[in-house]
C-alpha cells in the first residue's frame, strides 16, 4: 500500500512551487549527506529536489532537498533504509533559491569546456580525457581535480560520489551537461 | 611577512603552520614536502615564485587538510580565532577554506583585533563567505573570475551556486556585474576581476583593464586564479600601491601564460615556472614607465 504513494510523483511546475503549502525542506548536517539522500531518493524513484534554503538556515555552503510534505514518512523510512537521516524536516513557507541552470560551453577546437555556476570542465575531444577542471572555492575541488584529470569522462569519478560542497555539485552539473554533449 | 590561510586536498595532513620555501618544485614548511598543484598550493608557489623576483617578506602560511567536509577548515577557523593576535603580517590572504559564515566572522574579528591591520585578501571559499556575511566592505581586495564577479552581483545569492540566471547571462557584463555588486555593498574596496581582461577596480570605478597578452586556454587551467591572488599577495607585501599591485599582478599573470605557452590541457605548474620570467618583463616596463614620466 505504501508503495502507492511513492515513485515519480509529479512534481509540482514552478508557479505552484513558489510558497506552496504542501512542500517541505529536508535540512541536513552537510552537503555530503544531502548528495547521498539525492542519491537515496531518486534510486528509489522519488522525485525530489535540491535547492537553497531559505536564508534564516543558510550557513554558507547549504543544499536542502524538497519534497511533498504528504510524503514525508514514506521519505524519512527510504533514508533511514539509506542511513541518512535528515536534522530536520520545514514546510516551505517563503520561495527556494534554484540551483543554477544555466551552461557555458566553449569549443577551442581540440578541447570542450563547460561551465556550469562558477565551475568549468575541460576534456580532450579525440579521447574524451578530463585535461583541466577549474574555477571554485571550496576545499574538494582541488581533491576532485587532483581524482578526474588524465582520466576518461567514463573512467573519472563522478564529482556527486566524491564531493561535498556545493562546488563539488556544480562540477557534478558541468559533468552531466558534457555527458549530453 | 605575508600570510596565506587555506587547505590542502590530504586528510593526512595536520594542521600546519610555518614559513613556506620552495625547494625545487615542492615547497616545504614545517618539514614538510608539499606537492605545488592546484588550490591554496599552488597560490603559495606562485607567490614563493614571485618572492625571488622582488623584495618581499618571507611567506607564513596556515594549512590543513581539507577534502570538503569541512572539519580541517574548522580546525583552522578555530586556530585563527585563538593565536592570530600573536602574528604581525603585512598581508593576510585568505584561500580555498570551506565557507562559514559564523566562523569567517569570528576570524575576521580575530584579523581586525590583529595590533597591525594587514591588507586583508579574500579569494575561493573565503571570499564567499565573506560576501554571504555582509561584511564585504572590511577587506582590501577579493579576486573574482566572472562567474564569481555574478555572485557578488547577485544581492540574493549565498553561494555561486545560486546565482540567478538573469544575473549570469551567457555575455557576462562585467562593468555591470561590478556597478550591481558595489551598490549592495558586496565587493571589497578592490577588485581583481580576473577573466578575458582583468579588470582592476577600486571602490566601483574601473581603474584599470588589462587584457595583453591573451590566450583563451588560460580559463579552462585550473589554478590560474590562485597564481594571480598568490601574485598580487607578494606584490601588495612588497610596498607596491594597491592598484599597481593588482595591474603587476594581472600582467605577470598573464605573461606567464605566453611564456608557458598554454593549451586547454597546461597544468598550472608550467606557468608557475615562468613567473619570474613574466614578473621581470612587466617590472621592466612598470620602471621603464615611471622612468620616463619622471
Amino acid at each position: 500500500m505504501l508503495g502507492f504513494f511513492k515513485k515519480k510523483k509529479p512534481t509540482p511546475n514552478k508557479k505552484q512551487r513558489g510558497v506552496s503549502a504542501d512542500l517541505g525542506i529536508l535540512v541536513f548536517e552537510n552537503t555530503s549527506d544531502v548528495i547521498q539522500a539525492e542519491n537515496a531518493l531518486k534510486q528509489a524513484g522519488w522525485s525530489v529536489r535540491v535547492m537553497g534554503p531559505p536564508p534564516s538556515i543558510q550557513t554558507g555552503c547549504d543544499l536542502v532537498i524538497e519534497f511533498p510534505l504528504i510524503e514525508e514518512l514514506n521519505i524519512l523510512r527510504e533514508l533511514d533504509n539509506a542511513n541518512v537521516s535528515p536534522l530536520k524536516v520545514v514546510p516551505v513557507t517563503a520561495p527556494l533559491l534554484e540551483p543554477v541552470s544555466l551552461f557555458q560551453t566553449k569549443d577551442f577546437g581540440e578541447y570542450l569546456m563547460v561551465r556550469a555556476a562558477n565551475m568549468k570542465i575541460t576534456i580532450g575531444k579525440k579521447d574524451m580525457k578530463i585535461v583541466n577542471v577549474s574555477g571554485g572555492g571550496c576545499p574538494d575541488v582541488p581533491y576532485l581535480a587532483q581524482e578526474m584529470i588524465g582520466k576518461t569522462l567514463t573512467e573519472a569519478p563522478r564529482p556527486r560520489d566524491l564531493g561535498h560542497t556545493l562546488c563539488g555539485y556544480a562540477l557534478e552539473l558541468a559533468y552531466e551537461e558534457l555527458l549530453r554533449k | 611577512m605575508i600570510g596565506i590561510v587555506g587547505t590542502v586536498p590530504d586528510l593526512q595532513l595536520p594542521l600546519i603552520h610555518g614559513k613556506a620555501r620552495l625547494v625545487d618544485n615542492h615547497f616545504e614548511i614545517k618539514g614538510r614536502s608539499l606537492a605545488i598543484n592546484r588550490g591554496t598550493p599552488a597560490l603559495i608557489g606562485a607567490a614563493l615564485k614571485a618572492s625571488e623576483c622582488v623584495h618581499c617578506p618571507e611567506t607564513y602560511a596556515f594549512l590543513v587538510g581539507d577534502t570538503g567536509k569541512g572539519d580541517g577548515s574548522r580546525k583552522l577557523y578555530d586556530f585563527l580565532t585563538q593565536h592570530l593576535h600573536e602574528f604581525d603580517f603585512k598581508v593576510l590572504t585568505f584561500h580555498y577554506l570551506q565557507p562559514d559564515v559564523d566562523w569567517h566572522n569570528k576570524v575576521l574579528f580575530a584579523a581586525e583585533s590583529m595590533q597591525k591591520r594587514p591588507i586583508l585578501i579574500a579569494d575561493a571559499g573565503f571570499m564567499y563567505a565573506a560576501k554571504m556575511s555582509g561584511q564585504s566592505e572590511s577587506y582590501d581586495f577579493f579576486t573574482p573570475d566572472a562567474g564569481e564577479l555574478a555572485f557578488l552581483a547577485d544581492e540574493l545569492a549565498p553561494h555561486p551556486f545560486y546565482t540567478r540566471g538573469f544575473i549570469l547571462h551567457p555575455n557576462d557584463n562585467v562593468p555591470d556585474l561590478i556597478r550591481r555588486a558595489y551598490q549592495h555593498q558586496n565587493a571589497a574596496r578592490y577588485l581583481l576581476v580576473k577573466g578575458e581582461s582583468d579588470y582592476i577596480v577600486h571602490k566601483s570605478q574601473v581603474v584599470q583593464k588589462v587584457d595583453q597578452p591573451s590566450f583563451e586556454a588560460m580559463e579552462a587551467i585550473g589554478g590560474t586564479g590562485d597564481t594571480l591572488t598568490g601574485l598580487l599577495s607578494v606584490l601588495c607585501g612588497a610596498d607596491f600601491e594597491l592598484t599597481d599591485a593588482a595591474v603587476l599582478s594581472a600582467g605577470a599573470n598573464r605573461w606567464s601564460g605566453h611564456y608557458a605557452d598554454p593549451s586547454p590541457a597546461t597544468q598550472v605548474i608550467e606557468l608557475i615556472e615562468k613567473i619570474p620570467q613574466a614578473l621581470v618583463k612587466v617590472l621592466n616596463e612598470h620602471n621603464g614607465k615611471n622612468d620616463n614620466e619622471r
